[in-house]
């Protein structure tokens, strides 16, 4: 399978494991993202937010952003 | 091999990071939860300072270039009026700024995609199911890959209703943004992602009682 296939099959099918919801990732966002900036274990602070960020396009950039604008800010 | 269906996950509370809330967040809540006056007028004109800034940069981020201004501004906006609405919803397991900025940046990138949509079709027929063997299914393609991208066009044609199938061949096939689809629809992301994320559940479930499994080992 080449991998245009399998990300195109990968967003189709999303993942596998549960997930949260995109009002629960916005909700855990804030502390998911700073307890990531410290090497804490965020995964386990709010379980199914990786799978989610995977499956929802637009909450990973929101994901993306807030650690990009931390970086910067502080 | 059996795939797990995915479902929405019981979420526990997240501990609180080492030394928050700090003072600087007690400040911020204390300031803006205070009665009306000056200072509360001038910890609202400081946060908006801040709102503007982080929509700014979201917009800078994603390449926008046409009506920054504008839609940091409004983004800005926005974000205050979240912000003010939801204080007591604070629970100090970040950084008040932190809580803070994702407000602006979920406003301002909201407001980037739709910009970027604007007065572009969206397609919402749902019989785009056959966009998933686009050029996946040629020559090249090995007989498992083929057999396994024909199961997911069946499944998607027969069994998802019509909505599911126009939203999973939305978001998924012709890349239309999350909230640029729940705009036209009149939805929300939430309410739109929950239809994903059924319809995505069963075609799992429909593949696995066919003994296929997308992809091994990985995340799929």
């Amino acid at each position: 399978m080449n991998d245009e296939t399998r990300d195109r099959l990968a967003r189709v099918l999303g993942p596998a494991g549960p997930e949260v919801s995109c009002e629960t990732c916005f909700e855990m966002l804030d502390s998911y993202v700073e307890l990531e900036r410290v090497g804490a274990d965020a995964e386990a602070a709010v379980p199914g937010m990786r799978a989610h960020l995977v499956g929802c396009p637009a909450c990973a950039e929101d994901h993306e952003a807030l650690h990009a604008l931390l970086e910067v800010e502080g | 091999m059996l795939i797990p269906a995915a479902s929405v996950a019981p979420v526990t509370a997240a501990p609180p990071a080492p030394g928050f809330p700090d003072a600087d967040s007690e400040t911020w809540v204390a300031a803006l939860g205070g009665a009306a006056g000056p200072a509360r007028d001038a910890a609202v004109a400081r946060l908006h300072a801040l709102l503007l800034r982080a929509a700014r940069f979201e917009l800078r981020r994603r390449g926008t270039r046409v009506d920054v201004d504008d839609l940091a501004t409004q983004a800005a906006d926005d974000a205050l009026l979240a912000i003010l609405a939801k204080l007591h919803t604070y629970r100090g397991q970040s950084r008040f700024t932190t809580w803070a900025y994702k407000f602006a940046l979920l406003e301002a990138a909201v407001k980037a995609r739709r910009r970027a949509w604007q007065g572009r079709e969206v397609a919402l027929d749902d019989d785009g199911w056959a966009l998933v063997a686009e050029r996946g299914h040629g020559p090249g393609a090995d007989a498992e890959t083929a057999e396994l991208l024909r199961a997911v066009q069946h499944a998607i044609a027969t069994v998802l209703t019509p909505h599911q199938r126009a939203v999973l061949v939305a978001l998924t096939l012709r890349g239309v943004p999350i909230d640029v689809l729940a705009e036209r629809l009149g939805t929300t992301r939430g309410a739109l992602y929950k239809t994903l994320h059924d319809a995505r559940r069963k075609l799992r479930a429909h593949l696995a009682l066919q003994g296929l499994h997308p992809v091994e080992g990985d995340t799929l």
